[in-house]
């Protein structure tokens, strides 16, 4: 084991980077706050996505410069953006139609866990305190064909994510496609979690012992190699 | 003759009631009518129910109104906010209710709400805790949640432009929830940016036809929320 070094695997940066690689050309994608906006700065130049936001915007672009802000036109994160050539705008029902009519091809979240039966938590911990909030994440699970989990592979407390079964309130239940974490890559199969691909400096044992669901390994498991600029 | 203008927001929101159920537009600060929650405070009623996807941000706009205790009960899906502990505090202490609807529910709730459609059956929330106690069918093989519809006795939208008539169009994402709030509300209440006279508006870019509008009121340069809450400001 390498605790003693420090941080092992991917940078979040990096995780990002590889669940780019996954979209294809042509995909219309929700990206959730966060890490997975990342996701947008690393997707191959030939290939055409477009950004969908629950809010009511298909097309938008990265945050403008400031003198071009509109408190108007803003993400689901309500974070300033802009328009590409073919944006459009529509009301919320609209959008979820979108949604959950499964007219998306991915949507990419974080979370909380993962169970190897696809089941997602990432909207409370249910603790009596927390201010429960979900937004729009269970309808975007629901709906949309594939989804992509961007997540650390355990907590800040060195906790496994990726279950046996969740411990924490359900987002829902058996949606999760694939799983990126900075250990690996995890497909959600009939069998459970499979890793298909290994962060550079780990063993297959070294991610086992730090997951709670036992894990079938890939005939063609791959190191991941990220380009040396991210 | 039809006239839906009004020469203030005083008049505008005068038909409000204590114990109103209340739709209000905006997404964040986004299509928030705030000069017209503004005014609610300053009319003081109280016991209101609020739909809205949030639950207000900073001191201001409909933090303001939660603050000022005239809210019951809010009806939303995101009440967490990162520069407002206004809610997050009375609800806390039990002083405020929360009904908390995922996004996609709460808008189709809405959208049902003012079409005459009383419940519809959908998979969002199925086998999570927001599905607890509610009715769960298999059709074509898939199971599906029972939701019901919502409607309101008032909406209070932001619009961009509004002609005399009450034909609304929006400006870029601050359209979210306004055109399905002013189909489910008895009385839908616009603030527009610019109020025209009628056949001013291309019919083609109608976006809330002006059936669903009732009362309108021209606030040419509506307070920013954002810019409100960086200068500190809390209302009133």
């Amino acid at each position: 084991m390498s605790e003693s070094s420090g941080k092992t695997g991917l940078s979040r940066p990096q995780v990002a980077w590889r669940a780019a690689q996954d979209l294809v050309d042509g995909s219309v994608v929700n990206l959730g706050i966060g890490i997975p906006e990342m996701v947008a700065d690393f997707v191959p130049d030939d290939r055409q996505i477009i950004y969908h936001t629950e809010n009511g915007v298909l097309g938008f672009g990265p945050r403008p410069a400031p003198e071009d802000e509109d408190p108007d036109l803003i993400n689901a994160g309500k974070k300033p953006v802009s328009l590409l050539p073919g944006a459009s705008f529509f009301h919320h029902a609209d959008s979820f139609a979108m949604i959950r009519g499964g007219h998306l091809d991915y949507c990419i979240l974080g979370a909380m866990q993962v169970s190897e039966d696809g089941n997602l938590a990432n909207w409370s911990t249910g603790a009596p305190d927390a201010i429960p909030a979900v937004g729009g994440a269970m309808d975007l699970v629901a709906g949309v064909p594939n989804v992509f989990i961007i997540t650390d592979h355990v907590t800040r407390k060195g906790q496994p994510k990726l279950m046996k079964a969740c411990t924490y309130p359900l987002t829902a239940v058996g949606v999760v496609k694939r799983v990126f974490t900075d250990y690996g890559v995890f497909d959600v199969t009939e069998k459970g979690f499979r890793i298909t691909e290994i962060a550079p400096g780990l063993t297959v044992s070294e991610v086992e012992a730090k997951t709670d669901a036992p894990l079938e390994i890939s005939d063609h498991l791959k190191l991941i190699e990220t380009p040396s600029n991210i | 003759m039809i006239d839906k203008i009004c020469p203030s927001v005083e008049v505008a929101i005068a038909g409000i009631k204590e114990g109103a159920t209340i739709m209000v537009g905006g997404f964040g600060e986004a299509g928030s009518p705030i000069e017209l929650i503004h005014a609610l405070i300053d009319k003081g009623v109280g016991d209101l129910t609020i739909i809205n996807n949030n639950a207000g941000n900073g001191a201001v706009g409909l933090a303001a109104l939660i603050g000022a205790g005239q809210v019951r009960k809010i009806v939303c899906s995101y009440p967490r906010s990162s520069n407002s502990k206004i809610f997050s505090e009375l609800y806390r202490r039990g002083e405020i209710e929360l009904e908390l609807v995922p996004q996609g529910t709460l808008a189709e709730r809405i959208r049902a709400g003012g079409a005459g459609i009383p419940a519809f059956y959908t998979p969002t929330s199925l086998g999570t805790p927001l599905a607890e106690g509610k009715e769960v069918r298999e059709i074509k093989g898939r199971n599906y949640v029972l939701e019901y519809n919502l409607t309101a006795d008032i909406a209070l939208i932001r619009a961009e432009k509004a002609d005399t008539l009450g034909n609304l169009t929006y400006n870029k994402a601050a359209r979210n929830f306004g055109p399905i709030m002013a189909m489910a509300a008895t009385t839908t209440i616009v603030q527009a940016r610019e109020v025209v006279q009628a056949g001013e508006i291309n019919p083609e870019v109608v976006v809330t036809p002006g059936l669903f509008v009732d009362q309108i009121i021209e606030i040419t340069n509506p307070a920013i929320e954002s810019q409100l809450i960086n200068e500190g400001v809390s209302y009133p």
